[in-house]
């Protein structure tokens, strides 16, 4: 090989540099970081299976929101045949009083960004006024 | 097969058993069987409207504004102190603004400038809906006109298609005009058009708007027109009524008494 003790070097800072964030984000621990949601401590249970939740929290929403609106119809059956007034501000944000320890923890780590809190409002964004 | 007469008393015992299992079962185990849903019909066969009888207002105490302050306190209406980017629910005009065609030279003195209550006359036929693209506002089967804030596009149709300016436009975020924010209701964003709802929010739930309850005067009367032994019905009976501006063909669902 023709000019190895320059190309060998080359390559080895050219595979650092590359390499750089991956190994940056290993060594501060933000690669392996996940999102921390803290859940409210006097409750239980939420209204549907944790795993629905996850999965379904955009489209219940969305579905409440159509059927407050437009229907008038305020009142959510869960699966477990308990019911619950249909509103985030009063159901929802009622153990999870602070979106930033919540809602924002997944939503930003996922880079999502939504609109709810132009209009909503949660209790401890009342504390702040 | 044979089978005896006690063999079948039997066996049709032992199935009619069978049979009752299962309800015998659900009466013990206390298993609710799914309620039905509060009846999606809930609109239907209702139509509110308001009355406002303008004597008792112009009695109550100079500068009362009771049904105003909770009207815009309950409902988070900014105050942004500047007319242009104002958020209106429920306002007041003066006598000769709102029944132009109720003034002339030998009633003036005694109308002209009389502040008149006024809010969205929630029309039997309101033209804003019709501007609106998206839907965004629609008339209810009970008559109220409901505004969707989450498909409201800004466009501000529905306002220049308002005959009585009833509707404003959120021209800059509200939140830091809003003394003491209500929780229970939510406040809107920038690029919104709002109005007075009538209290959808409280309706449901069995109580009057709140400025027929906070009204002193009891000034403000609220009802079903379609039931013929309702307050608001007996109250407009015989009467000669006012609306605004019937001529447009609007059907205002706000009447007033002079």
């Amino acid at each position: 090989m023709y000019d190895a003790k320059k190309i060998i070097p080359g390559l080895i800072i050219f595979l650092g540099l590359i390499a750089f964030p991956i190994l940056h984000n290993t060594v501060s621990g933000k690669a392996t970081y996940s999102p921390k949601t803290e859940l409210p401590k006097d409750k239980k249970e939420c209204i549907e299976p944790k795993d629905f939740i996850r999965v379904n929290h955009k489209e219940l929403l969305e579905d409440w929101k159509a059927s407050v609106v437009r229907i008038g119809m305020r009142v959510y059956q869960a699966t477990n045949k308990k019911r619950y007034t249909m509103s985030l501000n009063r159901t929802c944000m009622d153990c999870h009083k602070d979106r930033t320890k919540f809602c924002d923890q997944c939503h930003n780590f996922m880079g999502v960004t939504n609109k709810c809190w132009d209009c909503h409002l949660y209790p401890k964004e009342l504390e702040k006024r | 097969m044979e089978i005896s007469r006690r063999g079948f008393l039997k066996i049709s015992g032992l199935t009619f058993l069978g049979l009752m299992a299962k309800p015998g079962w659900e009466v013990v185990s206390q298993i609710k069987p799914i309620e039905p849903s509060p009846a999606p019909n809930y609109f239907s066969g209702k139509k509110w409207a308001m009355a406002i009888d303008l004597r008792k207002c112009w009695e109550a105490q100079e500068g009362c504004k009771e049904c105003l302050d909770v009207c815009h306190r309950i409902h988070n209406v900014p105050s942004i102190g500047y007319l242009k980017e104002e958020i209106k629910w429920i306002w007041t005009i003066p006598y000769e603004k709102a029944f132009p065609e109720h003034i002339h030279d030998f009633n003036q003195e005694e109308y002209k400038g009389k502040s008149v209550v006024v809010l969205c006359n929630q029309c039997d036929d309101p033209p804003c809906i019709r501007y609106c693209p998206t839907r965004a506002t629609w008339k209810r089967e009970d008559g109220i006109v409901m505004m969707d804030f989450h498909r409201c596009i800004g466009c501000r149709y529905c306002m220049a298609g308002c005959p009585y300016g009833s509707r404003s436009f959120n021209w800059r975020d509200p939140r830091p005009f809003i003394k003491k924010v209500n929780l229970e209701f939510p406040t809107r964003t920038k690029g919104v058009v709002e109005k007075c709802n009538f209290c959808e929010e409280r309706l449901v739930q069995g109580l009057l708007p709140a400025c027929v309850e906070a009204c002193k005067e009891k000034a403000l009367i609220f009802g079903d027109l379609n039931d013929p032994h309702s307050e608001i019905r007996r109250t407009l009976n015989g009467r000669h009524v006012l609306q605004r501006q019937p001529e447009l063909g609007t059907k205002p669902k706000v009447f007033y008494i002079v």
